[in-house]
């Protein structure tokens, strides 16, 4: 079966949908996500659909679900490369995705996860100074 | 139940059935649809409506209806050109019409927005459905 590849970049997961979502695809995603957050510790996940010509409520519900199970992980998830006709008709169809982060693109997306990577860091060395 | 017109006696210039048995035939239905829509000359935006409408109509046939088939048809009325969709199931049909086309209303697992969702993103609406018999919805969208 396909599955759609996804990369570490630091602590942010990066996946690119290249192909006409299907049903078991969606599912293998949610699941593959899910297992590589928890293995890697990932703070962040970064999904592009610049290639991906509609959203409908299917796809929509997935990017839901996916944001959904990270955000329960303690990762964030911000979605990119959204088409402009994709946008308009997500819109009109009701579809509001309210769980989900976007951004116009890559850069924009990794700036967002870097500003929340780095809170993280702040953190964790106040922390490491009090404990000293 | 009758919405709108959806044209029954413009012209059609191209006429194809496709089932609608799995996942895959959903995706191959949105394919199909956006070659059509490209051929009658609709825009991105207008094209991308009248799949995602497709993709969330075929879904329901499928999920609520147990499968069914769609008629993609080219129209052409004059100078006008544009697409309709014709969904059929044999399923189990839908009691309450009104409260089918309300937003976040599901029988199912689903987001409740396909109805609804299709109606807005179509020039034209039609839906009729008897208990016991099926459903069929059809639509259009006009360049």
């Amino acid at each position: 079966m396909d599955r759609i590849p996804i990369l570490k970049l630091g602590g942010v997961l990066i996946v690119t949908i290249q192909v006409d979502m299907h049903d078991r695809l969606a599912l293998a995603l949610e699941e593959d996500l899910t297992a590589k957050i928890a293995s890697t510790g990932a703070r962040g996940v970064l999904i592009e659909i610049s290639a991906l010509e509609i959203v409908d409520s299917f796809i929509g519900r997935m990017l839901d679900n996916i944001a959904a199970i990270s955000r329960v992980l303690d990762a964030e998830t911000v979605v990119v490369g959204m088409r402009p006709a994709v946008a308009i008709t997500l819109v009109e169809l009701g579809l509001e995705l309210t769980g989900i982060k976007t951004a116009l693109n890559v850069e924009r997306g990794m700036a967002m996860m870097q500003a929340r990577l780095h809170e993280d860091d702040e953190d964790g060395s106040a922390r490491a100074r009090y404990e000293d | 139940m009758r919405m709108t017109k959806t044209g029954a006696r413009v012209p059609v210039t191209r006429t194809e059935t496709l089932p609608i048995r799995s996942g895959d035939d959903v995706v191959r239905i949105r394919q199909a649809v956006r070659t059509r829509a490209i051929e009658a000359g609709l825009g991105l935006v207008d094209q991308t409506k009248i799949v995602t409408a497709a993709s969330e109509l075929a879904r329901n046939a499928l999920d609520y209806g147990g499968g069914g088939e769609v008629r993609v048809d080219v129209l052409q009325e004059g100078m006008r050109k544009g697409v309709r969709l014709s969904f059929s199931d044999q399923g189990p049909g839908i009691p309450d019409i009104q409260k089918a086309l309300t937003d976040h209303y599901t029988t199912g697992g689903g987001l409740g927005l396909g109805l609804g969702g299709a109606k807005r993103l179509s020039n034209e609406f039609h839906i009729e459905s008897a208990v016991g018999v099926g459903t069929r919805v059809t639509i259009a969208r006009w360049k």
